[in-house]
């Protein structure tokens, strides 16, 4: 799988980007994680070689200013840093920023248990069922 | 290699594709071979679920996530029987007159467009939502609308028994949408017009189209293509290229007609778009009720169209600017949440075309030109101040930062919401009304097709779709280009005689 070898730096990510995200069990970061893995399934091998290697230069970068890598900040700095490259001058790390940002954002919204927790409620039969 | 033979052969299903099968109905009725090629696959009923990510891979290009060359903007276009309109949300605008005018396109009148327009405005059923089927999302716009000093018109939508699923954007589940896929399509099936679906179009080589036809994968929605997966060698008398904006253009590009027409590519506009968020104190009808019932048309003045719109968790959640507890904080107001799309109507610059890769692959450059970024920031201005005057407790700016703006803040919005702030890679925009690649005009030298979307130089090869708006329509578009694609056929119908010769000699 394409997560495997960065899989503990994606979740703190996540978990990050989406709080609530901490509190998933195995089987939750399975369906997110799946979701993701499936999106990116199609897309081009450089695509997903890039991926790979922007997570794993978000591991090590913190390094330079903290001594430690992403995985073992804490929460106010792991934030801190990936505001940092949400504004970077670089449109290049913006733009990987938002591309992994959007990617989480799929993986833990798009399941439905999250849908429902944030009380999404939208279904096939519409008004009759939200007037019953 | 498998051989088959048509008269003529259109490629792509959606609001383009479809008027023309339909309008060449009759052809088929009398002998002609005519073929619709769709590179997606045709979903049965039940297959629309409505989840957010099954649906957005079943129907969109790329999921739903095809980006310019950039990055910096997400272009939506379907792929599937049917096309975008199977995943539009059924407003029904005939082009201004000022904007068809402003073309200037020899032969093209907007009396005829209006035509054309009302003729498909008839056949599917387009009509003003009843009162009592608007949500409450819509009834705030209004209500915002007024106190805030602009005038909300009510979109004609073409729905047939809409039960208010909210789903519009991820597929009717209750096929009350009338799209293509429902009403000309189907129409035209019955005439005696054939269709291939999965059949991508490699390229056109002279009268003939080079397609491939692939197996569904495993667990993949949608019936099986019509034919054996493989490749195919169609021969036909007359194409009609009708695969949307970024399709026809790729598929043009590809089969090597960009050194004979210059202006292929070029002229690319997609009113790019921001998703504005606001809450409320209370919960709101929101995620019920057809989504898109109003508009704030200000085009015309400031370059910016307001839609009444309700996206899903992880659409919403991607379009709000930045992350962690703030981010999770407004998406757990899910239910209190109202939604505006701000749409800008950028115009054809020279930056902004479309190309092919290596691979062939279609390739959009986009670049944000001053005024377009102008538009958006006064869209949201006045998006803001709408969702003020509405009641909202808080209004999410992308181009403001922080994106919060509180109620205290409704007398700063000027100041708070800006062009500085508008940082691509930062905020999410993204654009549906994909136009432009196969401008219509006089001649090679300034555009791709003439007015009936003919091809300059080749009488057998035309184009239906989006692609030849020379420039930005400035409103939802598939009307529009139901009215030029019915053009293209009644050219075809008109010309049967000497572009087909007598009917049968395809076979």
């Amino acid at each position: 799988m394409l997560l495997d070898p960065v899989r503990a730096t994606f979740r703190a990510i996540a978990a990050t980007v989406v709080p609530e995200a901490s509190a998933l069990d195995d089987g939750g970061w399975g369906a997110l994680e799946a979701l993701v893995e499936k999106t990116l399934e199609p897309r081009p091998a450089s695509v997903k070689r890039q991926l790979v290697l922007f997570i794993r230069t978000i591991e090590h970068l913190p390094r330079l200013r903290w001594g430690r890598g992403f995985s073992a900040l804490t929460p106010d700095e792991r934030t801190r840093f990936l505001s940092g490259l949400e504004r970077a001058p670089s449109l290049l790390l913006r733009r990987g920023f938002w591309g992994l940002r959007t990617l989480v954002f799929l993986g833990y919204y798009a399941r439905p248990e999250a849908a429902a927790a944030i009380g999404y409620r939208a279904e096939a039969r519409g008004w009759e069922a939200r007037r019953a | 290699m498998n051989t088959r033979a048509y008269d003529v052969v259109v490629i792509g299903s959606g609001a383009g594709g479809g008027a023309v099968a339909s309008g060449l109905a009759p052809l088929a009725r009398g002998g002609y071979r005519i073929l619709v090629v769709e590179q997606g696959a045709r979903l049965r009923d039940e297959e629309f679920t409505g989840k957010e990510a099954e649906m957005a891979d079943a129907l969109y290009e790329d999921g739903g996530g095809f980006l310019t060359a950039d990055g910096a903007m997400t272009l939506a276009f379907g792929r599937v029987w049917g096309g975008s309109t199977v995943v539009y949300t059924g407003t029904s605008l005939v082009a201004p007159k000022r904007v068809i005018d402003g073309w200037r396109v020899p032969g093209l009148t907007h009396a005829d467009v209006e035509r054309r327009s009302r003729k498909f405005m008839d056949e599917n059923g387009v009509h003003f939502l009843e009162p009592d089927l608007l949500n409450e999302n819509n009834r705030l716009f209004v209500e915002g609308c007024e106190k805030a000093g602009f005038r909300a018109e009510q979109f004609p939508l073409n729905l047939r028994g809409c039960k208010g699923s909210s789903l519009c954007n991820l597929g009717c589940p209750n096929q009350a949408k009338q799209g293509t896929h429902r009403v000309q399509l189907p129409a035209a099936l019955a005439d005696g017009v054939e269709a291939v679906t999965r059949a991508e179009a490699l390229r056109i080589d002279g009268t003939r189209v080079i397609l491939r036809v692939s197996a569904p994968a495993p667990g993949e929605k949608g019936e099986p293509s019509e034919w054996a997966p493989g490749e195919y060698v169609v021969s036909a008398k007359v194409i009609v290229a009708a695969g949307g904006s970024i399709g026809t253009t790729a598929l043009l590009l590809r089969s090597g007609l960009g050194p004979s027409l210059p202006r292929l590519g070029a002229g690319f506009t997609c009113h790019p778009a921001h998703i504005l968020v606001a809450e409320h104190g209370r919960p709101i009808t929101n995620d019920v009720g057809h989504p898109k019932s109003f508009f704030l048309d200000r085009a015309a003045e400031d370059g910016y169209v307001l839609e009444t719109c309700m996206y899903f968790p992880f659409i919403t959640a991607k379009n709000l600017t930045g992350f962690g507890a703030p981010h999770a904080t407004l998406m757990r107001a899910f239910p209190r949440l109202q939604m505006i799309l701000v749409l800008a109507c950028d115009k054809a610059v020279p930056q902004n075309r479309i190309s092919v890769d290596a691979d062939g692959k279609a390739v959009v450059r986009y670049a944000f030109t001053k005024e377009t970024v102008a538009s958006l920031v006064k869209a949201t201005r006045a998006a803001a101040r709408i969702f003020f005057a509405a009641g909202a407790l808080r209004v999410h700016a992308p181009s403001a930062d922080p994106p919060l703006l509180e109620r205290a803040e409704a007398g700063a919005i000027d100041a708070r919401v800006s062009e500085r702030h508008f940082r691509t890679g930062r905020i999410s925009v993204s654009a549906a009304h994909l136009m432009g690649g196969c401008g219509m005009g006089s001649s090679a030298a300034d555009s791709v097709t003439d007015s009936w979307g003919r091809v300059h130089g080749r009488p057998g090869l035309f184009v239906a779709d989006s692609s030849l708006f020379p420039d930005s329509l400035e409103i939802n578009p598939y009307l529009t280009v139901m009215a030029v694609a019915d053009r293209a056929a009644e050219r075809i119908r008109e010309d049967a005689g000497a572009l087909l010769g007598a009917p049968g000699s395809a076979r």
